[in-house]
This record gives C-alpha cells, structure tokens and sequence, in this order.
C-alpha cells in the first residue's frame, strides 16, 4: 500500500485488482424549513488503498467508522462523493449504470444480515439463477445445473433448491448469498460483515467455507468486520479504519504483532486471549466515537488517544509507509 | 489465507449444515404467497367475504338467465306498481321490472369497482414505484402533483367533469374515477417502496446488475404485494359507493341503464321512499352487502400478508 502523493498516477500494477484514491463520501445533513444542507457526514473521508489480485483485504473498525460505506463505493453501490476507482486498468467511478453492467459481473458482496439480505419472495433456484440469467446466456438447464452445483459447493442439499429463504437458518441464508454471489464467477468479493450476525460456531463455518472457495475460484476478498479476532483468519493484509480514514494498513503479522497506532493498539488489547499465561496489558479507550458530522481537528482519534500531544490538534497525520508495507497515520511515528 | 484452528474458535465442523432441519421429503415447499394463502383461509370473515362477493359475481354474470324481463324496456301502463307475481319487486316510475334491474345493477358496480380499482391501480404502482426508486427529482415532481390532485376537491372536480362531458359511458366513468383517486394509492406505494428500498436484497439486486426495470418488477412488487392488494380491494369497494353515490344524485351513468345507484335514486321520490321500501331497499342491500364482502376480504388479506398484524 502506497499513498499515491500526484493525481498522474493511473496507471495500475499488473497484480492490482482494485485501486482506489482518494475516495471519499460526505452524505449531506438537510435540516432548516427549506431542506437546505447544513452539514456533512463524513462517512469516509480521504481513503486511499490497493487490493492485490488472489489477496484478502481486512478492514475493521467501530460501527460507524465508514468500513461499508467504502466497501459500497468500491461496487458502486454508493455514489463517491470525491475520488477515483480502478478495477483492474479501468476507471469504474462514472461508469452509468448500464455501462456498470460488465464489471458488476467481476464484483459481488455478501451481506451482513442474512434475513434481510435475500428475496424472501423468490426460491434458492430463482435467487442463485437470477444473477446467471442477467450476467450470462446460460439457458435454462444449463442455469439449473450451476445453481445445483453452487448449492453443492456451499453446503446446502439439492432438494433445497425449491425452499425459501425463511425456511433456512441465519447460517445457511448466508451459504445461500454466498452461492448467489459465485454464481457468475466473480473476480472480486466484498464481505461486508458476512458473519456478524451468525453464533460462533456457524461463523468458522462460513468463515472456512469463504476461505475454502477463494482457493477454488482464485477470489480476491475485500473483508469487512469489527472484529479483529475474525479478520485474523482469513486476511492477508489489515487496514484498520477511525471516522472514515484509515489509521494503519500492514500485512497481517505486523498489525497483530506489531501495532503502531494507539487505536490499533486499543482494539488488539480488547480481544479476549485464550492463553491466560501470556499477560496483556488492557488499554481501555474512553469516550464516543466523535460524530463524524464535526470529526475533530488535526487528528480524528486524539480526543481518546492516551497519548495525544499538541501536533495531533492542529495537523491532520497522514498514513505513511513506515517499513515493508506497513502504513500508519500517526505523529508518533513520524520520526522514525 | 488458513483455515481456523480449534483452539481459537470453539468448534469447527465440517461444511455440512448442522443446523437440524428435518429432510423435506414428505412436507412440500410453501411459497411465502402459499403460506399468505393458507393464513387467508383460516379467516372466517374473510371467507364470507368471498362468498357473498362470488354469489353478487354469479349473479351478475348470469344476470341474462335470472332477469324475468328486459331490464330497460319501460311499459307506461305499469308505473311504480307494487310486488306481484309478474314483477317481484314491483315496477320503477318508467314501468321497468325492479327484479330485473337489481340483477342487472351489481354487473355496473361490479364493473366499473373492478375496472376502476385496476386503473388506478396501474397509474399509482407505476408512479409510486419511479417516485420510490429513482428518488430525487422526480420523487419531489410527482409527489407535488399528488398533493395538487389531493388539494381539488375530488367530488367536485368529478362532478364537474361529469357535466361538462355531454354523454357518460361506463368507460368515461371509470376514467373519471381513476384519474381521480389515484393519488393516495401513488403515496402508499411511494412509502413502501422506500422502506424496501434500503434493505440490503435490493442492494444486492444492484449488484448483480439488474435493471430497473427488473428490480421493480421482480424485487419490489412482489415485496409490496400485501400492501398492495390490500389497499387495492378496499379501494374497489371505495368506488363502488362513489358510483352509488353520484347515480343516486342523478350524475352518474344515465338512465335507463339499470345501476343500484339509479334504483336508489326512486327514493329521493317521498312517495316510493313510503310506500315501495321494495323498490330501492333492495338495491341499498346490495351495495351494503358488496363492500361489506370486499372489506372483509381486504382485512382478511391483510392479516394473510403480515402475520404480525393483530388478531383476536
């Protein structure tokens, strides 16, 4: 991940699948008697990342940190207020609808909730065939024959194709998204937050599951969660988001060994450990997250930063490489 | 990418669902509309509702069967005569069979209820639906011409036009009706439309490129059906009394064409009000009975499409 500093730079890497810049997305605050705009929401504010081909981009945060907005944008679900993406050479931020069609066949999201997420009204053979019918020429046997496979491929028996979707479980309605989203061999798959509201247990399985079909089809994974301990799993790579911005974007390893942001460093100490012998020191953050209508000046997390200092008022940090990939947005380590 | 290990998450199992659902071999599959269906069954009310509503519907389709005589020809030697074995229900003030007229009468309710209810039907999902979806401008456009056409006085505006047109046919009439009423139906749909609009299956709808066009008609109306249909019927039985009622006042479909409109309006006559109840009680019935059978009918359905409803 590079902070790309001149806006020449389109030209994308061979092995980059998505790359966004700069994006933002400010929803308007409509107040007064006529409606007029007195404010913004910055939901997500000044992002910039590269998404590798094959890799899985983790991304936490608090709720309301921006992490889905962003994950909306990037499919074009939501409309950017600013900034530019790129999927694979291809700039994807003004595309209209119709002209959006193509691509939309390369990108798919699961959703977090699973009963709101699919048409309760249509079958699991309708709900997994729909995609083929408008992304493909597959005839109707053939469309049959993908849905049953898909169903295969997730888990689900054959003779569930005919059920509906109120007949399932939270568990298995995702493996039925899950299904619904392969179903025209996607390059690219956002999940934005698929296991959240799944039982733990159910949650390894679909987590296994999506992992077990990004070997097989070659996925790259976009992984939304704000949870550290399930993004641990299945990301090569972790941004980690504060009030619409990323605060770090390091592989893995470094984030969990090596945190370098006070936040990150705050949502590591409050995953519980398993292992009782290794002793961890408990950062407890206080306060709100601040309304990201009016985020606070210079740095947005210094109002509970334990070690916020007098630069962190009047100067916005910007996520800079600090060694090997790994980036942060911090004064502190602005001298290293 | 690896796979979870044990210790950190309590149990991993194979990708089998363990969650136990009973192999449904013997038990068919119910659609979401099957279930509505059989809820709507269980309603007692509402199943009177349907008989009373299909026997009016009988009646009205053998209407040539039933009638003891034509229901227009008028015979000036019997003019407002009471019941006799020739004229069941007596004779009208032009001498046409009363019998004959109320058979008659329920194929106009039912027609122009019906054709009217499917007009307006037609012209508020489709702006409903543009003004939910697309938001915006065109939200704002068409829900400031709803609130322009809820502004005019609906009766007067209906009547106007009803006077103005020198020769009232069915199909005028219903015109009237429909471009007259369907903004409260435009609103109900607008409403529920951006409720569903935000819910994560119509975003997932966007995602795999669906268009418009399909998303409308494949992800929200049928989402919307219940509320739909519900307002639907109750608005059928609406424009049955509205036709009723300006028959009754004499601007509504012209004589000799038998309406129970028309055949209320003897009674605005003291002496027929007094002496010939059966000439126009009858016809009163069957308005009463008609939209008594559709409301229950309308709040059988509803009860069918949201469980959550409340029931005694």
């Amino acid at each position: 991940m590079e902070v790309k500093n001149s806006e020449d730079n389109t030209r994308i890497a061979e092995d980059v699948l998505i790359q966004v810049e700069h994006l933002k997305k400010y929803f308007p605050i409509k107040g007064g008697v006529l409606k007029h705009t007195v404010g913004h929401v910055k939901a997500v504010d000044d992002v910039s990342l590269t998404i590798k081909k094959g890799e899985t981009l983790g991304i936490v945060g608090e709720s309301g940190s921006g992490k889905s907005t962003l994950g909306r944008m990037i499919i074009r679900l939501l409309e950017p207020t600013e900034g530019k993406i790129y999927f694979e050479n291809d700039d994807i931020t003004d595309l209209s609808n119709r002209k959006m069609r193509p691509y939309r066949k390369d990108m798919q999201i699961v959703f977090q909730d699973p009963f709101a997420s699919l048409n309760s009204k249509m079958s699991v053979s309708e709900l997994i065939e729909e995609p083929l019918l408008i992304q493909t020429d597959l005839t109707k046997k053939e469309r049959k024959e993908k849905a049953l496979n898909l169903l295969e491929k997730v888990g689900l028996r054959a003779d569930d194709r005919n059920k509906y979707p109120h007949e399932f479980s939270g568990g298995q309605r995702q493996r039925i998204s899950i299904a619904r989203a392969l179903a025209i061999n996607p390059k690219f798959v956002i999940g934005d937050e698929p296991v959240s509201a799944l039982d733990v247990s159910i949650q390894a399985q679909v987590l296994n599951l999506m992992a077990d079909l990004q070997d097989e089809f070659g996925l790259t994974y976009l992984f939304i969660a704000h949870d550290l301990s399930v993004v641990k799993h299945i990301s090569d790579r972790v941004a980690v988001m504060y009030l619409g911005r990323i605060v770090e974007i390091a592989p893995k390893d470094d984030i969990y060994n090596n945190p370098l942001h006070p936040y990150t460093q705050a949502l590591l100490s409050s995953v519980p450990v398993t292992d009782l012998s290794k002793k961890s020191e408990k950062i407890v953050l206080e306060g709100d997250l601040p309304s990201p209508s009016d985020p606070p000046s210079g740095c947005a997390f210094r109002t509970r930063c334990p070690l916020a200092h007098d630069r962190c008022t009047t100067e916005r940090p910007h996520l800079l490489n600090r060694d090997n990939g790994h980036s942060v947005a911090c004064h502190l380590h602005d001298n290293k | 990418m690896q796979q979870l290990n044990a210790q950190e998450t309590p149990s991993v199992e194979p990708i089998r669902p363990p969650e136990g659902q009973e192999p449904s071999k013997n038990k068919a599959s119910k659609s979401p509309f099957q279930l509505a269906f059989a809820r709507f069954r269980k309603n007692k009310l509402a199943i009177v509702g349907i008989v009373i509503l299909v026997s009016i519907v009988l009646i009205s389709v053998f209407a040539d069967l039933l009638a003891t005589h034509d229901p227009t020809k008028s015979n000036l030697l019997l003019i407002e005569n009471g019941p006799s074995s020739e004229h069941i229900l007596g004779t009208d003030g032009s001498g046409r069979d009363n019998f004959s007229r109320l058979l008659y009468g329920s194929r106009i309710s039912l027609i122009v209820g019906f054709s009217a209810m499917i007009f307006t039907l037609m012209i508020g999902t489709t702006l409903g639906s543009i003004a939910g979806y697309y938001g915006g401008k065109i939200d704002s456009f068409i829900m400031r011409l709803t609130d322009l056409m809820q502004a005019l006085p609906f009766f007067v505006l209906a009547l106007t036009i009803i006077s103005i047109v020198p020769e009232i046919t069915i199909a005028l009439f219903v015109t009237i009706i429909a471009l007259t009423s369907w903004p409260n139906l435009t609103r109900i749909i607008r409403g529920t439309f951006l409720s569903l609009r935000e819910q994560e299956f119509m975003l997932g709808a966007k995602a795999i490129g669906a268009s418009d066009f399909r998303i409308i008609f494949k992800h929200f109306i049928p989402n919307a059906i219940g509320p739909i249909t519900v307002n639907a019927t109750l608005m059928m039985a609406q424009m049955i009394i509205f036709e009723s009622g300006l028959s009754f006042v004499g601007m509504g479909i012209p004589q000799p064409t038998p309406t129970w409109g028309n055949m209320l309006s003897q009674a605005q006559n003291i002496r027929i009000l007094r002496n010939h109840p059966e000439a126009w009680i009858p016809a009163g019935l069957g308005i009463f009975l008609t939209v008594l059978a559709i409301n229950f009918i309308g709040d059988g359905l509803r009860d069918a499409f949201d469980p959550k409803s409340n029931r005694r």
